[in-house]
């Protein structure tokens, strides 16, 4: 498992956090935080999405400065005004998302911003084919970024901060990209730099790894550290309910509402690039019916966005045809289409979902500007759109003063909550949910997961797309794997694992015979 | 209340700092700034100078109405100067070569010019629609052959006439005109101010209460979002373009039909980025135009005092374009401001410590 040896304990720790406290305007994203990080060992930092693990991580990385408490390294106290501050202090960090430019090439964007290092020829190629190693990147600094894989991408992201003299590595959430297999190929490069001396701060809500990885677990919960524990010892369980505090939700369905009318059908579906180069989505097939729910799984960028948005009508399909409850969707705009009964909760509340400087009850009328109750003829029917947002927020237990303050000023969670209730209202045959539950707190997971399934029991066909692998296979009645455009196998989500689906999801072809492939992937361009 | 201090707030921090700096220029250029703003000021009680105020508030409404539209959904119309303009000449020709009953006759003549004006925006609108050409390139493009075609169309050979050195367009006979209110030695003022009021009331109607404003404003605050709830795009962009269009296609009637009757070479330019700079101090509101127009006009029409008193009439022409320029700052900070508080307000009434989401 991990190498204890290389943790020393009689020098001072490499990082100790005291009573950092930060507020957020609505929110107070950590408070009392105690944290001590020591040199050379892997540390764990768990919690739930929204438990303030990224807020932490972003006052030691100096991106925001801390309203009390303070930071230690290496045994003196320290105040980071900007990241290069941390960067000086031997700080490194490895976002979540990928901060790298696809156009230039893995040497350029390891340099970039740090040219005062090693200049920009010969001396920093020296350099970072020296570092590289480390990372286990194998790869020619002169390729470009665009040419690599996710994980070669994570490496190149390690890489940038190893390059700047980090010491102390920050990795936010690093397996949230990866599939199973490379998740081990990654654990396997942050041993080896353990053994080199390097420390580790792990960001993670997933128990497993954080067993298989970590020396020790500092546990966040609502802002604050409740505990620490040794992973060697502790159960799943326990961590678990350290986190939650409670019992756990599940996103598990119990019996198959799964009726024979077909109510989504999607039939030859192509669409191409914006050059017509190549297909974003090709010749996918899909039939979702009343009370079931059809799960999508796929590493992103794979086409689930796009189709999405294709049976949406935002996107206009090359060929083949949509199907809403025997109406013929496929030259209808978006209204339409909504108007026909789907309900669409986005990938992206915030760019999808909402009018964010506009008040709750101005949201509720959009996508339904031209139905009761929220519109009468050409008219805005105002008093029937904020009764209705009114129930919205009482049903779905959103979390507001009131209907009248912009979108903007509600958390995460509790707008997802909105959007959830707004979609769910006049009566959609069809639910497309994207990412339902991405960056919302536990309470909000759970009760958009119970209204999913109560809409299910109540006969809504519903297509779920979900990065989440436990999400998708406890909701799911079916799972359909998506690779570069296709729908490449179908899965049972009552024995597929997640390990099954992530082998499935990048290709590797099937181990189990959960996953059934439909469809032969050519290997080649990409 | 706190909702009303948001919107009041940035303009009157903009009116004071532009004073202020004014202020600072007269000292620098050696006058009194007191003396300079006391003469505006007194200047609007005399002669026909209040009237003309609100006749040129009128005016500029209009103008900053169609140019609001376009706002509402970031597209901007740079064109309501070349679509007034057009419209006005061929309003004026329609105008003068028909016969017809009153009313009747100047309802043709106002119905002219909103079509002209839309059929002069319609061009930059379906470039936008079909090819995506930026629209500030095509109507700055359309705003400079308008110029021409209008001074075209006024020539001898086509629908001109000379009347004494001055070319224009045939007169337009009494059955066409709007008759305005005369306060005798205070001046007229124009009819069509009463139109201007209900494009107003009318323009707030179809903001809040219809759903093509709703569309309007949805797509202007998030196009991904209106996208992802049913709104056409370029629906939106073709019709708030023509009605736009139509709208400024207006502004020059209340001169045409109250007082002038004729296009000619005296025809009154500029309106239209005047009305650009008056819909970004009102705050695309029609309240918030209104007080914009007003001030404008009377910077406009008071400046004339300042020649009295030994000071350049330039010097509102500074004033006007700082306070455009600190009232977008204004606006933009106390919105920042505003919405941070609003979130810490929320976060109050929930008890902070709810969720760290």
């Amino acid at each position: 498992m991990s190498s204890p040896t290389s943790v020393r304990t009689d020098d001072p720790p490499a990082v100790v956090l005291t009573g950092i406290t930060k507020r957020f305007p609505g929110v107070v994203a950590n408070s009392d935080v105690h944290l001590t990080v020591r040199r050379g060992e892997v540390h764990a930092l768990c919690g739930e999405n929204g438990a303030g693990k990224s807020t932490l991580m972003k006052i030691l990385y100096g991106m925001q400065a801390p309203d009390e408490g303070t930071i230690e390294v290496n045994g003196e106290q320290v105040r980071f005004r900007t990241p290069s501050d941390a960067i000086k202090a031997g700080i490194g960090m490895v976002h979540q998302h990928f901060m790298l430019a696809d156009n230039l090439t893995v040497q350029e964007n390891v340099v970039l911003g740090a040219e005062a290092l090693h200049g920009i020829g010969q001396k920093a190629r020296k350099r970072i084919i020296e570092l590289s190693g480390k990372t286990g990147l194998n790869v020619d600094p002169g390729v470009l970024v665009e040419q690599l894989g996710v994980a070669d991408r994570q490496r190149v992201e390690i890489l940038k901060v190893l390059y700047r003299g980090a010491k102390v590595i920050i990795l936010d959430e690093p397996t949230a990209v990866l599939v199973p297999q490379e998740v081990n190929e990654l654990f396997d490069t942050v041993r080896g730099m353990q053994e080199q001396g390097y420390t580790f701060l792990f960001i993670s809500h997933k128990l497993d790894e954080v067993r298989a990885i970590a020396d020790s677990v500092t546990v966040i919960r609502r802002g604050t550290t409740v505990g620490s524990a040794d992973p060697k010892t502790v159960s799943s369980r326990q961590l678990a309910e350290m986190m939650v505090g409670s019992e756990l939700p599940s996103p598990e369905t119990r019996e198959s509402t799964v009726t024979d009318t077909v109510v989504l059908d999607v039939k030859g579906l192509k669409l191409l690039t914006p050059d017509g180069s190549r297909p974003i989505l090709d010749d996918v097939d899909l039939v979702v019916r009343s009370g079931e729910v059809v799960g999508v799984a796929g590493v992103e960028g794979n086409g689930q966005t796009e189709l999405v948005e294709t049976i949406m009508g935002m996107r206009k399909a090359g060929s083949g045809t949509i199907t809403l409850q025997d109406k013929d969707l496929t030259k209808l705009g978006t209204l339409a289409r909504r108007e026909a009964g789907i309900g669409y909760i986005p990938e992206d509340r915030h760019r999808h979902g909402l009018l964010l400087t506009q008040p709750l009850w101005y949201n509720r009328i959009l996508g339904y500007q031209t139905r009761k109750p929220t519109a009468k003829g050409v008219w805005l029917d105002i008093d029937g759109a904020k009764q209705d947002t009114e129930r919205i927020v009482t049903d779905f237990d959103v979390r507001t003063p009131g209907i009248d303050v912009p979108a903007a000023a509600l958390s995460g969670g509790n707008q997802q909550k909105l959007v959830v209730g707004r979609e769910l209202s006049g009566e959609p045959v069809l639910l497309i949910a994207s990412h339902p539950t991405r960056g919302v707190d536990v309470g909000a997971q759970a009760l958009i997961w119970d209204e999913i399934k109560r809409a299910r029991a109540a006969g809504l066909a519903v297509l779920l797309i979900s990065a989440d692998l436990d999400e998708l296979i406890g909701l799911s009645d079916t799972i359909k794997v998506m690779l570069r455009g296709r729908l490449v196998a179908d899965a049972d989500p009552n024995t597929v694992t997640p390990e099954d689906l992530g082998s499935a999801m990048t290709g590797a072809g099937s181990t189990s015979a959960a996953v059934q492939e439909t469809a032969v992937v050519e290997e080649g361009e990409n | 209340m706190g909702h009303l201090r948001g919107k009041l707030l940035p303009p009157a921090l903009a009116i004071v700092f532009s004073m202020l700096l004014c202020g600072v220029a007269l000292v620098i250029s050696g006058a009194n700034p007191l003396n300079a703003f006391g003469a505006m000021v007194s200047q609007v009680g005399k002669g026909t100078t209040l009237v003309d105020i609100i006749n040129s508030t009128g005016i500029y409404y209009i103008a900053a109405l169609a140019v609001a539209i376009g706002f509402q959904m970031n597209l901007f119309n740079i064109g309501v100067e070349g679509q007034y303009r057009v419209a006005a000449v061929i309003a004026a020709v329609v105008g003068g070569s028909i016969a017809l009953p009153p009313g009747i006759h100047t309802l043709v003549i106002i119905i002219a010019a909103a079509l002209a004006g839309a059929a002069w925006a319609a061009i930059p609108a379906i470039l936008k629609v079909t090819r995506g050409v930026n629209e500030v390139i095509s109507t700055i493009m359309m705003n400079g052959l308008a110029i021409g075609l209008s001074a075209y169309l006024i020539r001898r050979d086509v629908f001109g006439e000379l009347r004494g050195n001055n070319i224009r367009t045939a007169e337009i006979p009494e059955s066409g005109w709007m008759p305005g209110i005369s306060f005798g030695g205070g001046g007229t003022m124009f009819g069509f101010i009463f139109v201007a009021i209900a494009l107003g009331v009318g323009y707030w109607i179809m903001m809040n209460r219809t759903r093509f404003g709703f569309e309007l404003r949805a797509s202007g605050e998030s196009s991904t979002a209106a996208s992802a709830g049913g709104v056409n795009a370029k629906k939106m962009v073709l019709v708030s373009m023509l009605l736009s269009g139509a709208i400024a296609g207006l502004i020059s009637l209340p001169e045409l039909l109250g007082r002038d009757h004729t296009f000619s070479l005296n025809f009154t330019a500029g309106i239209g980025f005047s009305g650009i700079a008056i819909a970004l101090l009102g705050r695309n509101h029609p309240g918030g135009i209104a007080f914009g127009a007003l001030l404008w006009a009377f910077l406009d029409k008071s400046g004339l005092a300042l020649d009295n008193v030994g000071v350049p009439r330039e010097i509102v022409t500074i004033m006007q374009g700082s306070i455009v320029l600190s009232v977008v700052v204004a606006y933009e900070v106390v919105r920042r401001v505003e919405l941070a508080a609003e979130q810490r307000r929320v976060g109050r009434e929930l008890g902070t410590v709810g969720g760290a989401a």
